[in-house]
């Protein structure tokens, strides 16, 4: 029992949620009137939409590219949803649609020419951020009423942030890590070669996990405006290295199709938690960055460790 | 026992009423500053004051706290994490100087409900169950015409300096002037250029559209771009006209210079970076039970010619004149707020 418990991979695949319960614990000692409904509600809300786009940076993760173009992409959605979804619907619609097209086609153009998805994405953050600007010059408009309500839900007992972290990780790893075609999907970051000569399609895959990324992308710029009620082009500019942050802490590798959801989303609450934990510190915000950096630093070290043991073994 | 109590309670009761203000009430409450940003001088003059007068405040026992937080890097959802970190430190007010007007009614509805008193000043929201404490630049345009007009009875021809294209003080100051000029029809706006509120850019801009202009015989500005028209008007060779400044150190010596050299007149107007003491003491008046009205209009800073010496004594080098607000300067203009 104690052997199965402290091999490297029980270790590995616990890590992210043991550091999320330190944290946690650190949190409620510091200031106990977190440890209630409202204070876990206000402490948790907006880690929702980074867990959503840490969820849209794994799924790229997974077939070995990055996406730093998420934080602009959520902007762009942000701005759509405060302005077209409330004023036509349609119209908003079909923007949000569209996004998520660019991003399977980005996801064709980065397989069939072979290039660099680093370099790509980047272009496309400045396309995204500019489109932004265009639909809202400057800060503004309103959330549709039922995002607004969605995220403003009192659910009983339970606060609702919790209970949305917890279906959108059950959610994504039934998708992804329970089901045969999932495995093929990360079999393609795993060993691409084999899966294609199995006979599955490459590009197939890689338009289907850019999808799934653009998708989990407008739902992060949704939810966003349902907290904040209103756009701003620049309102998730954070976003690009908090989830490429959340997905690192919570298990995921950048090469390997090695991921995993419900790390992804712990990685994202614990980012969120980290900030409030420095400010219970009474720690300048100008130090956060670094201070969120050395939290990162120390889990990935830990994780090091674990996967020297595992090697050993 | 009951007795004791009795008496206990009892003695309280005179103690309170022996210290007979209103202070008692809130010494133990906590009020935080949420400022968004602290990279130019007039943000720097303002966490200052800040400084100045709530650690004074809380010396006195006037509340238990006041502390100042800055985000890190501008940016909407910081700022709205931050309130809500404030809304669990237990916090009873925040002040707060907002990065967007829009973007964070959403934490600051949710410290509304949590019960915590929310006054944005400069950068203000537009929830509505949030206080605003708000200057009137559209005073700061109407009160230049308005000097002008007492100076020069006979009118004369302007050169009006804008700040930042697109920025709604920039429209508001703007509009000012142009009511001053409808209701005083002997003057007559010749020539508009946009400065930035920067002397560089308003010396580029002046210096662009004098030849193009006849003699002018004033300037209204927005502050900081006076001394910049000052030099461009110097280096065409052109006499000096009256040029109405905006409180900048820069600006303020080189009114002193003229006066002392040929009697210059001139007055000089801004916002004072001291505003943000005012939000301080609204919030306090708010906790204390006070019946406060959400929006709060503060008169801007303006400097006469006998008040010149006194500012240019206390206004750093590269700073702003500036004034802290005390508790009775808030409770005056909180009366003249209410209807």
């Amino acid at each position: 029992m104690t052997s199965t418990l402290l091999a490297p991979r029980t270790l590995r695949a616990i890590l992210p949620a043991v550091s999320l319960a330190l944290l946690l614990a650190a949190i409620f000692w510091l200031q106990p009137r977190t440890m209630s409904y409202t204070g876990l509600n206000l402490m948790l809300n907006l880690a929702i939409p980074i867990a959503l786009a840490t969820i849209a940076q794994m799924f790229v993760l997974c077939v070995n590219e990055l996406d730093l173009s998420i934080g602009a992409y959520v902007g762009y959605v942000a701005c759509v949803t405060a302005t077209w979804l409330v004023e036509s619907p349609p119209l908003g619609i079909a923007a949000l649609m569209a996004g998520i097209l660019v991003y399977a086609g980005l996801g064709a153009l980065i397989h069939l020419r072979n290039l660099p998805s680093i370099v790509v994405t980047l272009g496309m953050s400045f396309v995204w951020l500019g489109v932004a600007v265009l639909i809202l010059p400057r800060p503004g408009g309103t959330s549709p009423e039922w995002i607004r309500w969605l995220m403003k839900l009192h659910t009983p007992v339970v606060p609702f942030p919790i209970i949305a972290a917890t279906v959108i990780a059950i959610v994504v790893h039934v998708a992804l890590m329970r089901t045969a075609y999932g495995s093929i999907l990360r079999g393609a970051g795993g060993n691409p070669r084999a899966i294609e000569r199995a006979g599955w399609s490459l590009l197939k895959i890689k338009v289907v996990m850019f999808a799934l990324a653009g998708v989990f992308g407008m739902l992060a710029g949704m939810a966003l405006i349902g907290l904040t009620t209103s756009g701003d082009a620049n309102i998730a500019a954070r976003y690009t290295l908090l989830s490429i942050a959340g997905a690192i802490l919570g298990g995921c590798e950048f090469v390997g199709g090695r991921v995993s959801p419900a790390g992804a989303v712990i990685g994202a609450i614990t980012l969120t938690l980290a900030g409030s934990f420095l400010s219970f510190l009474r720690i300048s915000p100008d130090w956060q960055i670094g201070a969120t950096g050395a939290i990162l630093i120390l889990v990935l070290a830990l994780r090091a460790l674990i996967n020297r043991a595992e090697e050993r073994q | 026992m009951k007795r004791t109590l009795q008496g206990a309670s009892l003695a309280v009761l005179a103690l309170a009423l022996a210290g007979g203000t209103a202070i008692a009430d809130t010494s133990g409450k906590r009020i935080a500053l949420s400022n968004n940003y602290a990279g130019n001088s007039w943000r720097q003059a303002m966490l200052r004051s800040w400084d100045k007068v709530t650690s004074q405040a809380v010396a006195d026992g006037v509340v238990a706290a006041a502390d100042a937080f800055t985000t890190a890097e501008n940016q909407v959802t910081e700022q709205a994490a931050m309130i809500q970190n404030l809304v669990l430190q237990g916090y009873d007010a925040i002040v707060l100087n907002a990065a967007s007007a829009d973007a964070l009614n959403g934490a600051v509805r949710e410290a509304c409900d949590a019960g915590v008193v929310v006054v944005s000043f400069d950068g203000t929201v537009t929830e509505p169950c949030a206080w605003r404490v708000t200057y009137d630049y559209h005073s700061m345009g109407t009160a230049q015409i308005d000097f002008l007009a007492e100076h020069m009875p006979q009118g004369g021809k302007l050169l009006e300096i804008r700040g930042l294209a697109g920025v709604i003080v920039d429209d508001d100051i703007s509009r000012g002037i142009h009511d001053g000029v409808a209701a005083n029809p002997q003057f007559e706006i010749v020539g508009t250029v946009h400065g930035d509120w920067d002397q560089a850019v308003a010396q580029r801009a002046v210096a662009g559209i004098l030849p193009s202009l006849p003699a002018i015989d004033a300037v209204v500005t927005q502050g900081g771009d006076g001394y910049g028209a000052a030099q461009a008007f110097a280096a065409a060779e052109r006499p000096t006209p009256l040029i109405i400044m905006g409180n900048r150190q820069d600006e303020l010596v080189w009114w002193k210079e003229q006066k002392d050299k040929n009697g210059y007149t001139t007055m000089s107007i801004s916002s004072a970076p001291g505003v943000g003491t005012l939000a301080f003491w609204v919030a306090q008046q708010i906790l204390d039970g006070q019946d406060v009205p959400k929006d709060i209009i503060v008169p801007l800073l303006s400097i006469s010619q006998d008040e010149l010496e006194s500012f240019l004594e206390t206004t750093e080098p590269g700073g702003v004149a500036n004034v802290e607000y005390t508790l009775e300067d808030t409770q005056g203009v909180i009366a003249k707020a209410a209807p």
